[in-house]
């Protein structure tokens, strides 16, 4: 949804939904709540364990709903809720084939290596696997990345206040990012991951009521999809898979197998297992059951976000009166764009104090999304960059000293990027591409480093800026040429997003194939090295002596089956 | 956990606990003085039941997780 502030910027309508004084002192309360546990955790983290890992004492359940509030960034309820107006249920697929497969991996494969190696970061991992020259690059690429988006998150959200509810840019970019640094400065990860449940459960509570009235409304599910059927005909809004058979058949203009490979296969699995924004929350967890159950109690919550998300942009296709159009439609025409969708939802259903209530929900949405990035990027930069690259030898109050302040640099460099993006409009345009700049490719390295006991020091280097260098490649051969869009999509009518897709699967491929070939040529790290880090050579404790409920694995089947059935009931 | 935090759950026991009453004031307010904006079902009056709703799992978590428990 990178267009949404874009377009916001340059319509600047009047605002949709005006706040009364009840729905003002719920935003205002909930402000003072997260502040106030940020001032109460303080005096519990005095360590750079508790201030970067939480002190390692997270519950499974406290785990696994910050790791997904931690992923709910600053558009995602209004960005997804868009996407499902525009191209129908096919945006469901970034919430479960998208999702959930690599959520499970995570939890049953990759999270005991994490956890064993008792590393802080995922660099942290390259470190120990691969040496220093492979952690530096992730760190470097990874802190860049972080707040980049971060600082364009802030920005996009700012200019969604701006329209929905009137407020001035500079002051929501402040109020907001402040509070998020002032609450993660005092309390580190503890402090994040607290809110981020907090706004977890204010998500769902306040954005619940727009299906449930909606589908009260449109008489249940059936009576959407005649509405939808009957407002626009010829069109199918509400079958996953069906119309994936040619590019040309769905409004995305991707073919199923750009779904599976790209989106399901390496962009999934290289957030979902590699992105230390959300693995972070999970190395907090308090022993290596808690850490695998995480990711599938994480799987289970993303599984059922698309009633909050995509049901409310399908409710709109069938119960809204107007028709919502393309930014530049609506810019032209002063009507109401997709991304207007969930505002428009909001205040057609929500009354005094409810309202204020999925108001909370929107800003929450926002904040557990900066305050994953701010404290991702305080970790990495003090534990993989400033410690391993500028001071190694510190007390650990020193490095958490230089946690706080960087949490609040982390900050400031954000809201600094979200002015310049207010300068520099184009560089939002460019925010998906950058993701498959740095993900696929390390997906790839880190995935060989924990399963391939022969993949050296140098192969995981060179895979890893091979795959990195040919992403970016491959992205400027097509703004040069943009004939090469069908050679990297497969197609010459592959819109950004499916580009996006076939250029992450060719960078891993090749991050991939250069680690192999590179690793066959030079030495690997001696057996005795890898322990702890490597299958095969790792000890992973038995989960046999636990009954059938409690093991990990036990639910990670119940999580697969229930995502196999909802895809062959939507199919 | 293995020092004496006081449960996140007893926050946001607290929190639902506050939003509860204020949302199911502000509904029931709402029947002897209808709102200005017209809303669509406002006949179900969503706000005090919702509003009820929250009263019910805030005050559920604020006992459970309550400190000292």
């Amino acid at each position: 949804m990178t267009g949404l502030g874009f377009f916001l910027l340059q319509q600047a309508p009047s605002r949709l939904i005006t706040l009364n004084f009840g729905d003002l002192l719920i935003i205002i309360i909930y402000f003072a709540s997260v502040l106030a546990i940020g001032f109460y955790l303080k005096r519990h983290t005095r360590t750079g364990e508790d201030f970067f890992l939480a002190g390692r004492e997270m519950t499974a359940w406290v785990a696994g709903l910050s790791f997904l509030a931690a992923n709910l960034g600053s558009l995602e309820l209004m960005g997804w809720a868009a996407a499902a107006y525009q191209y129908g249920i096919l945006a469901t697929h970034w919430y479960w084939i998208g999702a959930i497969p690599a959520m499970l991996f995570l939890a049953v494969v990759m999270m005991p290596f994490y956890y064993i190696s008792k590393t802080h970061s995922v660099p942290g991992y390259l470190k120990l696997r691969f040496g220093e020259p492979s952690r530096a690059l992730s760190a470097v690429s990874f802190a860049f990345m972080t707040v980049l988006m971060s600082g364009i998150n802030m920005y996009s959200m700012a200019l969604v206040m701006k329209v929905v509810l009137g407020w001035d840019i500079n002051f929501s970019i402040w109020a907001s990012s402040l509070t998020v640094a002032v609450y993660v400065a005092l309390g580190g990860l503890l402090s994040a991951i607290f809110n981020e449940v907090l706004q977890f459960v204010l998500i769902w509570l306040g954005a619940l009521l727009i299906p449930i009235i909606g589908l009260i409304e449109a008489g249940g599910w059936s009576g959407m999809v005649e509405r939808i059927s009957k407002n626009f005909p010829g069109q199918d809004y509400t079958h996953l898979w069906r119309t994936m058979a040619h590019f040309t058949d769905n409004p995305m203009g991707i073919h199923w197998t750009g779904i599976v490979l790209g989106l399901g296969w390496v962009i999934s699995f290289g957030y979902w297992t590699t992105d230390f924004l959300v693995v972070q929350r999970v190395l907090a967890a308090k022993d290596l059951r808690s850490a695998k159950l995480a990711p599938i109690i994480g799987a289970a919550f993303k599984m059922m976000v698309p009633f909050i998300v995509i049901l409310p942009g399908l409710l709109g296709l069938a119960v809204l009166p107007v028709k919502l159009t393309g930014e530049d439609v609506a810019v032209a025409t002063g009507g109401h764009s997709y991304n207007e969708v969930l505002p428009l939802m909001l205040a057609r259903y929500l009354g005094p104090g409810l309202l204020g209530l999925g108001i909370t929900a929107l800003i929450a949405g926002f904040m557990s999304g900066m305050a994953g990035n701010v404290s991702a990027f305080a970790t990495v930069w003090t534990y993989d960059i400033y410690r391993a690259l500028i001071r190694k030898e510190a007390s650990d109050a020193h490095y958490v000293k230089m946690g706080r302040w960087c949490t609040i640099l982390g900050v400031l460099v954000s809201i600094g990027t979200a002015y310049l993006v207010m300068q520099f409009k184009s560089i939002m345009d460019y925010v998906q591409a950058l993701f498959s700049f740095f993900i696929a490719p390390l997906f790839g390295t880190v995935l060989i480093g924990m399963l391939w006991r022969r993949a050296s020091p140098a192969g995981g280097f060179w895979g890893l800026l091979a795959g990195t260098v040919s992403s970016i490649a491959m992205w400027a051969w097509v703004k040069v040429d943009h004939s090469a869009l069908a050679i990297i999509a497969l197609s010459p009518h592959a819109k950004d997003m499916a580009e996006n897709m076939y250029r992450a699967l060719w960078s891993w491929t090749i991050c991939v194939v250069v680690t192999v070939a590179v690793s066959l040529m030079t030495r690997p790290k001696p057996v005795e090295e890898l322990t702890g880090l490597v299958y095969g050579v790792t000890e992973i404790p038995t989960e046999r002596h636990l009954p059938l409920y409690q093991r990990p694995i036990f639910w990670a089947g119940v999580v697969g089956l229930a995502f196999l059935i909802l895809q062959a009931i939507f199919w | 956990m293995g020092r004496h935090f006081i449960s996140i759950w007893f926050f946001i026991g607290l929190l639902l606990l506050v939003y509860g009453a204020i949302i199911a004031g502000l509904g029931l307010y709402g029947l002897v003085s209808p709102p200005g904006r017209a809303i669509v079902l406002a006949r179900l009056h969503a706000g005090i039941w919702w509003g009820a709703l929250l009263i019910v799992l805030g005050a559920i978590y604020a006992w459970n997780f309550r400190p000292g428990k």
